[in-house]
C-alpha cells in the first residue's frame, strides 16, 4: 500500500463511520444528540483532516459519566454488548461498549505472528490484567483463532497502582510475587509455548523460570513504558535472543498497534503502527494540538477510533511518544518509545501494568 | 577525541548502555564524560550470580590481596589508568582536575582525599590488624586457626558488599577498600556527579592484579540502587536523614548519613578556649565542610557568644577561590538547588528567635555567592542563645556550625547521636562519663580535629565484623 492509497482508505473510512454514527437509522444516542447541539458532520467531514479541523478533543469524562447505553449504535440495538473498562484506580473507570471489534483487531494481528514463535494449536498463557478488560477476551480469541487454548493468571493493576501510590512497596512486591508464582506453577506443569504479559512481569517470571526451557517460544507484550535500553535488556537478557518478541501498544479504546520487527539501525527503539483505518494515532504538539510534531520529535499521543461499534475523535491519551515515518508494511505514521505523558517532568505510577 | 564514556562494569565486564547520563562541569556545563546507566533488571541478573565473583577473589590469599591493594594504592595516586572504554586514559592530574570540575571540590581538597585513600590502601595490613584485633589473616584463607591460643573460625556474611556512594567526598571510598583484601566483591552504585573515584580505584585494582570479576560498577536509578541494597548481603549506604531512617535497624546495611559531629569543651578547659580555636575552625571547615566528620556544633559551658564570634572572625571572610588555588577552602555546588535549599533553610530558621548568624558581619555579602560561574556557600556560624533552637543541631554541606552553651552536667544527655566527638577536657569524671556515652561513635579526648580518622578502628561499624562472623569450631 502506498501512502496515497492509505490516505484514500482512511478518508473513505471516515465518511462511512461519520455517516453510520450520525444517521438516525444506525447512529448512537450520544452522537445524534451531539449533532443537534453542534453540527451534523455528514457531508461536511469527508476526510481525516476534516476530523482534526472540525472536531474538538473527545472528553474522557463522557465515558465515565454517561451510561454505556448511549454509545450503542441503533443498528446494534438489542444485541447484548461487552462493557470494557480502562482506568479506574480512583473513581469510575472509563467504559466502552463493544461486540466484535476486538476479534477483527486480533485476527489481523494474528497474521503478523510467526508460527515458529506461536505454534498453532499449542497453548498460551496470559499473565496480566483480565477482569473487565477487552484484552482478556482479545488474547483468548487470538489464541483460539490460532487453534490454541489459553491459561490465565490475573493481575489487578488498580490495586498495584493504589499500593504504589501509598508507598506500600512491600505489598506491591508481595502481590507481584503472588501473580508470578501462579504463572510459574502453570509453566512448570503445563505445555505452554506462547505468553502475553507485561514487560515487568516477563522480567520477574524469567528470574524464576528459564522461559525457553519451560517451552516458551513467543512473547507478546504490552502495557508499561519500554525505553530502548529496557527493550534491549528484554531481548538480550530476558529472552536471550531465543524467544520471539512482539511488543504492542494498545488499550481498550483503540485496539492494538503492532510494532515493526526491530532492525539494528533501530537501536532497540520500538515503533508501533495503529490498525488503520479502524484507528489512527497522531503525535501532536501538546501546546497546539491541531499540529503534529516533526518526525523523530516527542509529542502527545492523540487517538481517533473509527469503527461501526465506536467513534471517538481526537482523544488525547495520557501518553507521549516520538513520531516516526511510515515503514513497510505500514504506509502511515508510527509512534515510538511510548511513555506516560509528562514522564520527563514528574514521576508516574505505572506499577507492573 | 570524543568524551570519555564510563561503561557499567558487570563483574568487571564493560557494558555500554543505550541510556547514558552526562557528567558536567559545575561551572560551565561542559560535558566531561558520559556514564552508562543500567536498569534494575541488570543489577538483579548479575547479583543472582555474584558467587562467581567471590570465587575469583578466593583464588588469592589475603596476603596476596594486601600486596595488590598496596600496589593499587600507588597506581591510584600516581598512575595513568584507563578511563572508560573508548581508549581514554586518566593521569592523576587529570583525575584531580576532572573531579574538581564536576563535584566542585577544589584541587587541593581532591589531593587531600587522594592521599587519604592512598594511605588506606598502602596501610591495609595495619587497618585489618586493627579491625580484626590482631587476627592472623591466614585464618581467612583457611577458614579457621588460632588467635591468642584460642581456636577461631570466621565465615563470610555475604558474597558481595553493596555500595550506594555519595557525590560529596571521594575519601569515603576508603571505607570499602578492606573488602577486596577480605575477598568480598564490591557492587558499586556511584554518586551521579562522582563516578570518577570508584572507577579509578577499580582500574587501579585491576592493573595491580586483582580479578576484574570482583568489581561491579552500576550507575543506575533509584530502583537499581534499591536492588543493590536488597540483593547484597552487606551494604554501605550514604545518604541523608531519610535514607538513614529507611535502613535503621537493618543488620545488612551500614548507613552513613549525617554525622552531627561535635566539639565539647569541659568546664576545666573553658577559660583557655582561645588555645583551641585552630582545632575548632579546622574541624568545621576542612574538606569544605562537606564531611559527616566535620563538626556541626560547638558546645561549651560559657563564653558561647565570644567563642562563636571568634570562630566567625576566622571563617566569615573566607571566600571562594579558583579551583586550582592551593588556598581554596570552599567547594562549589554541582547541584545548585542544594545550595539554594541550604541557604534558604538557614535564613528561615534564623527567623526563630534565639539564634544569630555571627558570620554575617565578617562576610561582606550574602552567604550564597556566584564565583567564576559556580555557586558557593560561604561559612556560617550561628550563635544559639537558645540551646534548643532549630539551628542548634543541624548539618549542612558547607562550613556550618552552631555554638551553644550547655552546662557540662547536662551535655551528654542532650547531644544525641554524634559520629565524632572531640571532648576538650582533663576532668576524669567527665572523661569517664564520655567513655560510657552510648551516642558517641568516635571519641577524641583532647584537642584533636574531628576530621582525624583512624581506619584501623571502627568507623560507623567495624568492616571486618561486618563482612565476617566468628563461629565455634572443633576438628577431630
Amino acid at each position: 500500500m502506498t501512502p496515497e492509497e492509505a490516505k484514500a482508505q482512511l478518508d473513505n473510512q471516515v465518511r462511512e463511520i461519520i455517516n453510520w454514527h450520525f444517521s438516525p437509522e444506525t447512529g448512537c444516542q450520544f452522537w445524534l444528540e451531539w449533532a443537534k447541539k453542534n453540527f451534523d458532520p455528514r457531508g461536511v467531514v469527508n476526510s481525516y483532516e476534516d476530523i482534526i479541523s472540525k472536531f474538538d478533543h473527545f472528553q474522557d469524562e463522557w465515558l465515565r459519566d454517561l451510561q454505556p447505553e448511549v454509545w450503542v449504535p441503533k443498528a446494534f440495538a438489542g444485541k447484548p454488548f461487552n462493557i470494557f473498562e480502562t482506568g479506574g484506580t480512583t473513581g469510575m473507570p472509563k467504559q466502552r461498549v463493544g461486540w466484535n471489534d476486538f476479534r477483527v483487531d486480533y485476527e489481523e494481528f494474528s497474521h503478523k505472528l510467526k508460527d515458529e514463535h506461536f505454534p498453532k494449536g499449542q497453548s498460551w498463557i496470559m499473565v496480566g490484567p483480565t477482569g473487565p478488560r477487552r484484552l482478556r477476551l482479545a488474547v483468548e480469541h487470538l489464541a483460539n483463532y490460532r487453534g490454541s487454548a489459553c491459561y490465565f493468571v490475573d493481575l489487578d493493576p488498580r490495586f498495584v497502582k493504589k499500593v504504589i501510590s501509598n508507598k506500600q512497596f512491600d505489598v506491591a512486591r508481595q502481590y507481584m510475587d503472588h501473580v508470578v508464582d501462579q504463572a510459574v506453577l502453570l509453566l512448570k506443569n503445563r505445555k505452554i509455548s506462547a505468553i502475553f504479559t507485561t514487560p515487568k512481569l516477563l522480567e520477574a517470571l524469567a528470574e524464576k523460570v528459564d522461559l525457553y526451557s519451560a517451552g516458551i517460544r513467543g512473547c507478546f507484550v504490552g502495557g508499561t513504558t519500554m525505553t530502548p535500553q529496557y527493550v534491549r535488556f528484554i531481548v538480550e537478557e530476558v529472552l536471550e535472543g531465543k524467544i520471539g518478541f512482539y511488543p504492542t501498544y494498545g488499550n481498550t479504546l483503540m485496539g492494538l498497534a503492532a510494532s515493526v520487527p526491530l532492525e539494528p539501525s533501530d537501536h532497540f527503539s520500538i515503533t508501533y503502527y495503529a490498525p488503520q483505518p479502524r484507528a489512527v494515532l497522531r503525535i501532536v504538539d501538546p501546546k497546539a494540538t491541531n499540529n503534529t510534531v516533526d518526525y523523530d520529535a516527542w509529542g502527545r499521543v492523540e487517538l481517533t477510533t473509527l469503527t461501526k461499534e465506536f467513534f471517538m475523535p481526537r482523544f488525547l491519551e495520557r501518553d507521549e511518544a516520538m513520531r516516526r515515518k511510515p515503514r513497510a508494511p505500514y504506509a502511515w505514521d508510527g509512534v515510538a518509545d511510548v511513555r506516560p505523558f509528562g514522564a520527563m517532568e514528574k514521576t508516574i505510577v505505572e506499577g507492573v501494568y | 577525541m570524543s568524551h570519555p564514556h564510563l561503561p557499567a562494569l558487570r563483574k568487571g565486564r564493560p557494558y555500554e548502555s543505550l541510556d547514558k547520563v552526562q557528567v558536567k562541569d559545575h561551572k560551565t556545563g561542559e560535558i566531561c564524560a558520559e556514564v552508562s546507566q543500567v536498569n534494575a533488571g541488570i543489577v538483579r541478573k548479575d547479583l543472582a550470580k555474584i558467587a562467581e565473583a567471590r570465587k575469583s577473589l578466593k583464588k588469592f590469599t589475603v596476603e596476596q590481596l594486601l600486596e595488590i591493594t598496596a600496589k593499587a594504592g600507588d597506581l591510584f595516586l600516581n598512575g595513568t589508568l584507563p578511563l572508560g572504554d573508548k581508549g581514554h586514559t586518566q593521569s592523576p592530574q587529570e583525575y584531580i582536575a576532572t573531579l574538581s570540575r564536576t563535584s566542585g571540590l577544589p584541587h587541593i581538597m581532591v589531593k587531600r582525599n587522594m592521599t587519604k585513600i592512598h594511605y588506606a590502601m598502602t596501610n591495609m595490613r595495619t587497618i585489618l590488624n586493627g579491625l580484626s584485633r590482631g587476627l592472623d589473616l591466614s585464618v581467612i584463607d583457611r577458614g579457621f586457626g588460632t588467635q591468642a591460643g584460642c581456636p577461631v573460625a570466621y565465615f563470610p556474611t555475604t558474597d558481595s558488599l553493596g555500595l550506594v556512594m555519595p557525590s560529596n567526598s571521594p575519601a569515603v571510598n576508603s571505607l570499602w577498600l578492606p573488602a577486596i583484601a577480605l575477598k568480598i566483591p564490591v557492587v558499586i552504585k556511584p554518586g551521579r556527579e562522582e563516578p570518577w573515584t570508584p572507577f579509578r580505584l577499580i582500574q587501579a585494582f585491576i592493573a595491580a592484579g586483582a580479578p576484574a570479576e570482583a568489581f561491579g560498577f552500576y550507575p543506575t536509578d533509584h530502583e537499581g540502587s534499591g536492588e543493590v541494597v536488597k540483593l547484597s548481603g552487606r551494604n554501605l549506604v550514604f545518604g541523608d536523614v531519610n535514607i538513614a531512617k529507611m535502613y535503621e535497624g537493618n543488620p545488612r546495611v551500614q548507613v552513613h548519613g549525617p554525622g552531627w559531629s561535635k566539639i565539647i569543651i569541659g568546664e576545666d578547659k573553658i577559660e583557655s578556649w582561645k588555645e583551641y580555636l585552630d582545632v575548632i575552625v579546622s574541624s568545621i571547615s576542612d574538606n569544605g565542610g562537606r564531611s559527616c566528620i566535620n563538626a556541626s556544633a560547638v558546645i561549651v559551658p560559657k563564653y558561647g557568644k565570644e567563642i562563636a564570634t571568634a570562630i566567625a572572625e576566622r571563617l566569615g571572610p573566607v571566600k571562594p577561590l579558583s579551583s586550582d588555588d592551593e588556598n581554596a577552602k570552599l567547594s562549589g555546588f554541582a547541584n545548585v538547588k542544594m545550595a539554594d535549599y541550604i541557604d534558604s533553610a538557614i535564613d528561615n530558621d534564623l527567623q526563630t528567635p534565639g539564634a544569630e548568624d555571627v558570620t554575617a558581619p565578617f562576610r561582606d555579602g550574602s552567604r550564597k555567592v556566584e564565583f567564576q560561574g559556580g555557586t558557593f556557600l560561604r561559612p556560617t556560624i550561628v550563635w544559639c542563645s537558645d540551646p534548643n533552637h532549630p539551628l542548634s543541631n543541624r548539618e549542612f554541606l558547607c562550613p556550618y556550625a552552631s555554638v551553644l552553651e550547655v552546662p557540662q552536667s547536662q551535655v551528654l544527655e542532650k547531644i544525641g547521636y554524634t559520629l565524632v566527638c572531640t571532648a576538650i577536657t582533663q576532668d576524669q569524671k567527665f572523661i569517664d562519663e564520655l567513655l560510657e556515652c552510648q551516642t558517641i561513635d568516635r571519641l577524641n579526648l583532647g584537642p584533636i580535629s574531628t576530621m582525624k580518622i583512624s581506619w584501623d578502628q571502627p568507623h560507623e561499624g567495624n568492616m571486618f565484623e561486618f563482612l565476617y562472623k566468628r563461629r565455634s569450631i572443633d576438628c577431630a
